[in-house]
């Protein structure tokens, strides 16, 4: 079971939640399940969304395994210059 | 509207161009002679990227129009290299890496010939100053100034060794 | 793919060739005039654009009539947001865009496109922008962050409530969203500060100033097949928004790339493209669009003017025990997410146990704000780090100390959430403390100030093609674009994964048509991306050299080896086989199996986030308020410096952006909403006389997450600068300017306002 830290705008779309309990193996499975039990998270999938594994931030590599113990933040997507 | 008949040099070739009076010699450039190195950034004398030389003297040709050049002399970076070999600031330009987007280069080039043309020792303040009205967003202008002083450097040691003063015009 | 799934472990190798700075491979381009840029495109029959804009703040567009203008000899097409239907299917990001190239039915900054025409040349297009006639209702404006926020103050979108907030409230504001980060707990941090201090700041509006305006030339013919040549950060991204906008099939509009002519940031976001593609579908014919500096001051995106609030508690030891700050940024006349970035970036330098950052994106009648090189984090950093240099004041602590004791290392839970890898703001603290500029003396009126800058840095979507000569040269094609000097960064990598002569490998930037989806260069992901991508296209080379090998030699291909740069027969049973070159195995592709290339596409996560240090000396004069920047160090970690001349220019511009930033340049906004600033003249940017050399140090703490340990190292050097200055200011004047700019006028009113 991962426990998925929510950052700022996020927890709008989660019921304020500032962490949550997900069973998930990547990237991918962990979306999915947090689509399916908080809907209005796809206006943030569609706009931008990222995760950050044990620090590294992942905007787009949705197959990247998530290790047990990880670290998980959901975050929202960036724009550089 | 009838245009107006001019025939003038632009780079030592004779040049004849039809354009109405009120165009610039920056548009005479770009679109009647396909000479697209000089830029157009600001259109009002404040930028310096499309810097050229009428006879010698460093403009804006955006601020100069097309009519004015009648029977002068035009310098444009187009006539910098001299066959196969680029003049030592393009060199220099390349080598001290003093270009990043490369937009305002030709103008800087026109601009710091100009300087060389009478000064073939600037300090490093003549070289800021000279290269005042020449904006870059890029480079924080520090390798084009490094630039800039190689190639005086360098044309005054080519100048030493072919055992005369420096002709390059 | 998975086969050749890349092997992305740090390698820490020994480099030939990374690291060294030969001559860029576009370099006679662009020193002979040659290089062609955004404006330099022309085309049979092609028609001159121009844009009728809004000279209102805000009003509602009554009526737009275009008959007399159409019926101008020479005009060739006019067009409406009516020729801009609405295709967005419900998105309101893309509908947003779309309106901010075209307005519909209500003007929302002066400047804002209201019409436009083709013509057959700039007269009869001028000629016929007067001629249209728009009938405008005129509606109380609103420019300024704070007062948009007021309850009295006129609503911009009457559909956006503000999101982020408990409950949500049903009525409209010009606060698109309010959003938080941090963690611990504040109150009891500032319970336990020996000392806090508190501050406002405000900083105004600044473009990135791109020497070279916006500029494309379209073509789109009655079959519905298009073509795009452009001034752009991303001509894949403008590919997908423009053909979204027009309807048109993504493969069938051909977007090339020209030569940039600066984007930082701003050539991340279609302003005026569909415009163009629209025209031309009307008019059959090309045509050509460029906007006038006038037009890219008042109608492309500069960055956000912000209103921040920090407070700092420390302990008497020199430990900031709690930090929070509240960050207001307007984005335009749409909504965006630059206050949640300047909240995201606001403590990210340190190591705090209590920390919170929250942050309003509001809406203000100003142009749609666009990314600008590390957007929102200059802002932030202006606030923090002048904060930080009270605090340590308070402390009697020295300012590098103070953030050296503090600072965010390894281990560190970030502000934004994550715990930080390997970082380099220790590193480059320890660097700024030893510096010789330290030591530097100072003379009379003079001051010295530092301060600390953080950026994120970003990978994303990338593809890349190898593809070898049959003389043993390569072409490696490339989808981002070289915005200062990564063609010479991508072929030394090309070359170093070889092992041939960076002369013998030549780097194109393709067209939409000729490579898959890249995203764009920003985010300093040019060479971070693109190199990961032409280190895994150039080991996909080696395999098919391998190959190759092993055919001329009739030997199995598990014996041949790929070392320095040429194949080596393994074993004894081969010894007599002598190793064959790169330019060898070329010679002989025709018959081993035909072109030798090499691929790669890849989502290039994993960028490393990037920190600065710089110092800066200022000399201050006391009768004018003007500040001359006298002496100025960058310190910041690239990661692994590919070409060290391209990353020291990228710290020098960021550095000198900053100084302008910090000093000059500020969009100025009359009682009437209108700009009154829009050139060079009156928004001034540094010139060569204005700045010294600028320093440059660094430093290279690997990045694991790249083969090469890169970072990107575009945009961090933006973020310091303004506090470094101002912190510099306090030092030779006396006085702290909370404004910036800095400019001549405000401080010497607080010189004046001090005595």
């Amino acid at each position: 079971m991962l426990e998925v830290n929510v950052s700022g705008v996020l927890r709008d779309a989660v019921n304020g939640a500032a962490s949550l309990q997900v069973e998930a193996a990547t990237i991918r499975e962990l979306l999915r399940k947090l689509l399916e039990r908080y809907p209005r998270l796809n206006d943030h999938m569609e706009t931008g969304i990222a995760v950050a594994i044990d620090g590294v931030i992942y905007r787009d590599t949705w197959s990247e395994p998530i290790p047990q113990d990880a670290e998980v933040f959901l975050l929202p997507r960036l724009e550089g210059g | 509207m009838s245009g107006v008949h001019v025939s003038t040099t632009v780079n030592g070739d004779a040049v004849e161009f039809v354009c109405p009076p009120g165009e610039t010699l920056l548009d005479v450039l770009r679109n009647r002679l396909n000479l697209i190195g000089a830029k157009e950034g600001c259109g009002t004398g404040d930028c310096g990227a499309c810097s050229v030389t009428v006879d010698g003297r460093l403009v804006c040709s955006c601020l100069v129009l097309g009519a004015e050049v009648e029977g002068a002399k035009v310098g444009t970076v187009e006539g910098m290299a001299e066959g196969g070999e680029l003049h030592t600031l393009q060199s220099k330009f390349i080598e001290h890496a003093a270009l990043q987007c490369g937009i305002c280069t030709p103008g800087f080039l026109v601009a710091a010939k100009a300087l060389l043309d009478r000064n073939s020792d600037p300090s490093e303040e003549e070289i800021r100053y000279a290269l005042a009205g020449n904006l870059c967003r890029c480079t924080g202008y520090d390798k084009i100034v490094r630039a800039v002083d190689a190639a005086a450097k360098q044309l005054a040691t080519d100048a030493t060794k072919s055992g005369k003063k420096s002709k390059r015009r | 793919m998975a086969e050749t799934a890349p092997d992305t472990s740090f390698t820490n190798q020994d480099f030939k060739i990374i690291g060294t700075r030969p001559p860029r491979p576009d370099g006679v381009d662009k020193v002979t005039g040659r290089a062609k840029y955004g404006a330099d495109a022309f085309a049979a029959g092609q028609l001159t654009a121009l844009i009728l804009r809004s000279p209102h703040a805000h009003a509602k567009i009554l009526s737009i009539d275009t008959k007399r203008a159409e019926k101008l000899k020479g005009v060739k097409a006019v067009v409406t947001c009516e020729d801009l239907p609405d295709l967005t299917g419900g998105n309101r990001g893309m509908l947003d865009i779309l309106e901010n190239c075209m307005a519909r039915g209500r003007a929302l900054y002066d400047g804002h496109a209201v019409a436009a025409v083709a013509a057959i040349d700039a007269e009869t297009a001028k000629k016929a922008l007067k001629l249209i006639k728009v009938k405008y209702e005129v509606l109380p404006h609103v420019t300024d962050v704070d007062e948009a926020m007021k309850k009295k103050a006129p609503i911009i979108q009457p559909h956006i409530r503000t999101t982020g907030v408990d409950p949500k409230p049903k009525k409209a504001s010009n606060v698109a969203a309010r959003s938080q980060f941090g963690h611990g707990d504040i109150e009891a941090g500032f319970a336990a500060a020996d000392v806090i201090v508190e501050e406002s700041y405000k900083t105004e509006q600044t473009h990135q100033g791109y020497i070279e305006p916006h500029a494309c030339l379209a073509s789109v013919g009655p079959d519905g097949q298009g073509e795009l040549w452009v001034t752009t950060q991303g001509h894949f991204v403008f590919r997908n928004t423009c053909a979204a906008l027009l309807g048109m099939e993504v493969a069938k509009l051909k977007v090339t790339s020209s030569e940039i002519g600066g984007g930082f940031g701003g050539k991340t976001h279609v302003w005026m493209e569909p415009v163009a593609l629209a025209l031309s579908r009307k008019a059959n014919r090309p045509v050509k669009l460029t906007m006038s500096r006038e037009e890219v001051f008042r109608a492309s995106g500069p960055t956000s003017s912000t209103s921040i609030d920090i407070k700092i508690g420390a302990t008497r030891d020199g430990r900031i025990c709690a930090a929070s700050a509240e960050l207001r940024y307007q984005g335009g006349a749409f909504p965006g997410i630059w206050g949640m970035l300047g909240a995201m970036t606001t403590w990210a330098c340190y190591d705090l146990e209590n920390c919170q950052s929250v942050a309003f994106d509001v809406l203000v009648n100003r142009p749609k704000s666009a990314a600008y090189r590390a957007p929102s984090a200059p802002m932030a950093a202006f606030a923090v780090e002048s904060t930080i240099d009270l605090v340590a004041a308070k402390l009697g602590m020295d300012p590098v100390d103070f953030r050296i004791l503090n600072a965010a290392k390894e281990g560190t839970r970030a502000s934004y959430g994550p715990t930080y890898g390997p970082i380099g703001i220790g590193p480059t603290l320890e660097a700024v403390k030893n510096h010789p500029h330290m030591k530097a003396p100072l003379g009379p009126n003079q001051g010295r100030g530092m301060a600390c800058g953080f950026w994120f840095n970003f990978g994303g979507q990338t593809c890349t093609d190898i593809n070898v000569g049959v003389d043993g040269t390569v072409s490696l094609t490339v989808g981002t674009m070289d915005v200062g000097g990564s063609r010479a960064s991508l072929s030394l990598i090309a070359a170093e994964e070889l092992g041939i002569p960076y002369e013998r490998v030549k780097c194109n930037v393709a067209d939409t048509a000729s490579l898959g989806h890249n995203d764009m260069t920003e985010g300093s992901r040019g060479t971070f991306s693109s190199g990961m991508a032409t280190i895994f296209a150039a080991r996909d080379v080696v395999k098919v050299l391998r190959n190759r090998a092993a055919a001329m030699w009739e030997i199995d291909v598990d014996d041949v080896a790929w070392e320095d740069g040429q194949a080596v027969a393994k074993g004894i049973a081969h010894s007599n086989l002598s190793p064959l070159s790169l330019a060898d195995i070329a010679r002989k592709s025709p018959t081993t199996g035909g072109p030798i290339a090499g691929h790669n596409e890849t989502v290039a996560d994993g960028a490393g986030v990037s920190f600065a240090s710089h110092i800066c000396d200022v000399e201050v004069d006391p009768e004018t308020g003007a500040t001359k920047v006298i002496r100025y160090t960058v310190v910041q970690d690239a990661g692994k410096a590919i070409h060290p001349d391209y990353v020291e220019g990228q710290f020098q511009g960021a550095a000198a952006q900053g100084i302008g930033w910090a000093l000059n340049e500020e969009y100025i906004y009359g009682e009437d909403g209108r700009l009154q600033n829009p050139g060079f003249l009156d928004y001034r940017i540094p010139v060569c006389s204005d700045l010294p050399f600028i320093d440059t140090e660094i430093l290279e703490i690997p990045n694991p997450g790249h083969p090469y340990g890169v970072r990107g190292v575009g945009e961090t050097s933006i973020v310091p600068p303004l506090a470094a200055i101002g912190n510099a200011v306090s030092n030779a004047a006396g006085v702290r300017l909370n404004h910036v700019p800095m400019s001549p006028p405000r401080i010497l009113k607080a010189i004046n306002a001090a005595k």
